[in-house]
């Protein structure tokens, strides 16, 4: 027993040493010559690659910032490969060479208090950015990415208010106008919501295109954690989504489809008959399909209203692993992307995304001849604007990714009839908890 | 055709009857197994737009596009297919060598540890491999094999059905006689195995490594657990990759190209080795 | 007489020669993690996000976890379903195919062409199947599309939400890549029975029914046991086709879960206690279901 202790204090104080071994480094001018990078997809890369001054692109997983190598190591998200494999990576951090040693790893909101919680990621002002280069973005953003110590750990370019996307042609059909006030005061609430959902019904058209659509804008404004001291909570606005969905999806006023999935994609078509999408700026610009001759966003038939209620979804943060040995090159990488306002405003007309600049974003969106062609030529900034604003996140837990997904499976089979809700409700618990073993259910 | 069915109601249907209920049967069950090729190479030939859209039975003009897009991707799909073909080449050479070897072992000589084994090995063949999995893994890990193929492909030296498969043709197709007309001209015992054996076994042989080579070949189980590094991967793990894209890069017509591209190897090794199982796997491989 | 009895010994050795590289590979690589997987299965050991949490000793608790619930069965009952949905078409297919192209009288011509096409849907990679099936039977897919011009249908049917629709999909796929395999297996065997049999029988007056029944499936005793046995344990371990397929939520309501996936499902958070024990289970069922099949066969041989 007494060596267990002994043992035990060893350990706290290697892994103390460890820490405190890192904090020298980073103050070191002579910095590594490699910067590894860490993300799912090419996303962050095309950023870097159009965005960045100075960064050179040497072949497909590789690059160059003056004279430091640039690794990409980009696993998919696909059955968690990516988080696994950053995982290990960072366990292993301590004793990598400084070569092999994790610089830079991007996150995503459902899951980045797994990261940000913990001592793996950088507090954001130890790599060298101060809190007034980051007065301009979003709060939200900012909240999503600090520790229970209230320490800010990561820093996102994008912001991911969410609207209300309707095809402008049913809206023509069934109200008689596809004015973006007129649609609004059709779904101004979850109610109006429910009756404009079986007035479209008769017209033939489904409100949205699965039930899982209206998720985030319900999960979003949860009152509570999803999970809250290690317990699985049914907040109640996750059970008005499930209460919505069930009536809806009996009076087949919407599908039950999984998100991404062929089924889900139809109503991008106007043969899909879908009257809306729910989402953020990305999903506008692309998810609809705008490059496919004869799909609605090619031929601007959308429209951006803000809908039932606000709400975001998604977006990806930048995190400094704790023990880089590139934090300078880190801290510019996020100061370039992420608040440099010429560079911001070139994401915004090169790639049409909502950039985390309040300065930005609400100068576009004064600007008259800023317009989305997806929607018509609708300048929506405004309304983007306006809920980027209005967005709280505080009520993130590092759970919600395994939380959405087991939901979203188990709550199909009630919605479809193949469970009932105790099943469907206890196979949500069961098997969110194979997920996380150590949570439990709330009583 | 009618004549032979008067024939004689106890003869059951004529022979010229039954030949056509065996060819329409034939023919259904080849479209069943043709007809996934058609649908493959049809998507393969169709941009993700168009596939989205949905099927058709008309094939577009997209393959060039979507194979040059696999090719010219972020992914190392040359480099994947020559770790798939080196290691469900190896796996199959390694895994009906040894399997031979051993059912050799167990048909040819007369040992006290014989019936033991032979039951043993028969035991261990009801051990699913996913059992062992993660144990496996750790033990991977614990050798410093992990992301390296020698877990890969040495395993399949010990293959307890194909070792079986062996064993239960040697007992038709190798008679201990001829073993024994070998020793009298003095062949040693590796020898004979090696010179007079091996060539006998040879449509066995056969058979087990096609079988071998495919399941390697379209394994995706153990090797996403082992493999991480990109350029170690194989063509199961990549088009995983491939599929699991995000929204920006999606392109579901890359990925059906990918398949076609990955099928065409194994369709040419099947095709080389498939005049064994056309031809009859010669002299029965099990006899009552 | 000491003389050639030394000789055999001698020869006799080299059996042990011939097997030692099987059983070294074996005990490396599959009989460590075996004993280790088991030794997992009594401890607490995984992951939650970053935080390793054990090994610690928990005894048999990670089993009592398993089978709280009863879910455990409802798995094994859904593989067991689908296994056998798939398994017995295939055993008849295979027999009347096999015995089709044995049959002499039959003169089937093109026999090259069917005995290679049959092998050819294994070469499809499950997950590729099982991504073709999926887009084949949408909600919104060509089949429903078909189905509802032919006006056999006037609202697409939900495939992929009807319990028997998801199974036959399941067992249909396992039916189509394994055919093959198996009607090649059972050619062999057919091929090795002594043609004067069937010619003695012939002109005793036999149909082809009777010469089936009572000759060649004796005969093909041993090879329908290897079919029976390799196949049930490939189909204890179903994974890939209805992972794919129902994305790995075994949907509607967990009615087509198999235990591998559920053991995947472990693999999330690196739980080796959890994934350990379902792994014994697993190897205690398949050896059980194993020696059934070997017993009623040699109940059978005595007749």
């Amino acid at each position: 027993m007494k060596k267990k202790v002994i043992s035990g204090l060893l350990v706290a104080s290697m892994l103390a040493g460890m820490t405190i071994a890192a904090a020298p480094v980073m103050a070191e001018d002579a910095e590594g010559s490699v910067l590894n990078i860490y993300c799912w997809n090419e996303e962050f890369k095309s950023r870097l690659t159009d965005h960045y001054p100075g960064y050179e692109e040497v072949d497909a997983t590789t690059g160059k910032i003056g004279d430091v190598t640039v690794n990409w190591n980009i696993t998919p998200n696909q059955d968690n490969a990516y988080q696994n494999n950053l995982d290990e990576n960072l366990l292993k951090q301590a004793d990598a060479a400084a070569d092999d040693k994790i610089d830079l790893f991007l996150v995503e909101a459902d899951y980045a208090l797994k990261y940000v919680d913990t001592e793996f990621t950088a507090p954001v002002t130890d790599l060298g950015l101060t809190e007034d280069e980051l007065a301009d973005q979003y709060q939200y953003t900012k909240d999503i990415v600090t520790d229970g110590n209230g320490v800010l750990k990561g820093v996102s370019w994008q912001g991911c208010p969410g609207v209300l996307i309707y095809n402008r042609a049913a809206a023509t059909e069934v109200f008689g106008s596809d004015d973006p006030a007129t649609v609004q005061e059709k779904v101004k609430d979850w109610d109006t919501f429910k009756a404009t959902a079986a007035e479209l019904k008769e017209a033939g058209y489904q409100v949205a295109a699965s039930a899982n659509d209206m998720f985030r804008v319900f999960s979003d404004n949860s009152s509570s954690k999803l999970v809250e001291d290690g317990k699985i909570v049914v907040s109640p606005e996750i059970q008005q989504w499930i209460d919505l969905s069930k009536e809806l999806v009996d009076a087949g006023e919407v599908g039950t489809f999984d998100l991404w999935s062929d089924d889900w994609n139809k109503g991008f078509y106007p043969d899909g008959k879908v009257f809306a999408y729910f989402g953020p700026a990305w999903l506008i610009d692309f998810c609809m399909a705008a490059d496919t001759e004869g799909s609605i966003a090619h031929d601007g038939g959308w429209a951006a209203t803000e809908g039932p209620q606000g709400f975001s979804w998604g977006g990806t943060w930048i995190c400094g692993a704790a023990g880089t040995d590139n934090p300078t090159l880190v801290a510019d990488i996020m100061r370039q992307l992420t608040t440099n306002p010429e560079i911001m405003k070139d994401i915004v007309t090169a790639d049409n995304d909502f950039v985390n600049n309040k300065t930005v974003m609400e100068e576009m969106a004064a600007d008259e001849s800023y317009g989305d062609a997806v929607l018509g030529g609708q300048n929506a900034l405004a309304m983007f604007c306006a809920g980027a604003d209005k967005i709280d996140r505080s009520t993130m837990s590092s759970y919600d990714q395994g939380y959405t997904e087991e939901l979203q499976k188990a709550m199909k089979d009630y919605f479809e009839g193949n469970a009932t809700y105790e099943d469907a409700l206890q196979m949500f618990y069961d098997n969110l908890m194979v997920k996380y073993p150590e949570l439990t259910v709330a009583e | 055709m009618s004549n032979d069915v008067v024939k004689g109601p106890d003869k059951g249907m004529g022979v010229h009857g039954r030949r056509a209920v065996s060819y329409i049967v034939l023919i259904l069950i080849s479209f069943l197994c043709l007809f996934w090729f058609y649908v493959l190479f049809i998507n393969a030939t169709r941009s993700h737009a168009e596939l989205t859209k949905g099927f058709t039975p008309v094939p577009s003009s997209f393959l060039i596009t979507n194979l040059k897009n696999v090719f010219t991707g972020t992914l190392p799909v040359v480099r994947g297919m020559l770790n798939s073909l080196l290691i469900a080449a190896c796996s199959a050479v390694l895994c009906t060598y040894f399997s031979t070897m051993t059912a050799y072992a167990i048909h040819a000589y007369d040992f006290k540890l014989k019936k033991f084994m032979s039951t043993f090995i028969l035991a261990v063949m009801m051990i699913p491999a996913q059992v062992t999995a993660l144990g496996f893994l750790q033990l991977i890990g614990k050798m410093g094999l992990d992301d390296s193929f020698i877990p890969l492909i040495v395993p399949s030296i010990a293959a307890p059905v194909t070792y079986f498969y062996m064993k239960q043709y040697m007992e038709s197709a190798l008679p201990l006689s001829l073993i024994e007309a070998a020793r009298i001209d003095g062949s040693g015992e590796f020898r004979t195995f090696n010179n007079i054996v091996l060539p006998l076994m040879k449509p066995a042989i056969a058979v087990q490594a096609i079988f071998t080579f495919v399941s390697s070949w379209n394994n995706y189980f153990t090797p996403a657990l082992v493999l991480h590094t990109d350029t170690k991967k194989t063509l199961p793990i990549l088009i995983a990759q491939l599929r699991s894209a995000d929204f920006l890069k999606f392109d579901m017509g890359q990925v059906y190209a990918m398949i076609a591209f990955s099928i065409f190897p194994v369709i040419v090794v099947y095709l080389l080795l498939s005049k064994y199982i056309v031809g009859g796997v010669a002299v029965g491989a099990v006899k009552g | 007489m000491n003389n050639s009895k030394g000789k055999v010994v001698r020869y006799n050795k080299w059996g042990y020669i011939f097997l030692i590289p099987f059983i070294v590979v074996y005990v490396v690589f599959q009989l460590i993690p075996l004993v280790s997987t088991i030794y997992n299965s009594f401890f607490e050991n995984y992951r939650s996000g970053l935080t390793q949490v054990g090994p610690n000793f928990v005894g048999l608790a990670n089993y009592a976890a398993l089978f709280s619930g009863g879910k455990i069965w409802i798995y094994l009952k859904n593989t067991m379903i689908m296994w056998i949905m798939g398994f017995i078409p295939q055993i008849v297919i295979s027999l009347l195919l096999g015995a089709w192209f044995s049959d002499p009288s039959l003169r089937l011509k093109g026999q090259r062409f069917f005995k290679t096409v049959i092998y050819l849907p294994n070469l499809i990679m499950a997950s590729a199947f099982a991504m073709l099936f999926f887009t084949l039977f949408a909600d919104t897919g060509p089949i429903n599309s078909i189905l509802m011009n032919l006006g056999i249908l006037s609202s697409p049917f939900k495939f992929m939400s009807n319990v028997w629709s998801v199974r036959s999909l399941v067992a249909f796929m396992n039916l189509l890549m394994w055919f093959g395999n198996t009607t090649i297996l059972l050619m062999a065997g057919m091929m090795g029975i002594d043609t004067s049999l069937f010619e003695a029988a012939q002109v005793d007056g036999a149909t082809s029914t009777q010469i089936f029944w009572r000759i060649t499936l004796p005969l093909l005793r041993p090879i329908l046991l290897y079919v029976m046995i390799t196949s049930l344990i490939g189909g204890l371990q179903m994974f890939d086709v209805p992972q794919i397929l129902t994305n790995g939520t075994g949907q509607p309501a967990e009615t087509s879960m198999t235990l591998i996936m559920f053991l995947n499902k472990h693999l999330f958070s690196k739980n080796f206690g959890m994934g350990g024990a379902l792994s014994v289970f697993l190897f205690i069922v398949t050896g059980i279901l194993s020696l059934i099949v070997f017993r009623i066969n040699s109940v059978g041989n005595k007749d």
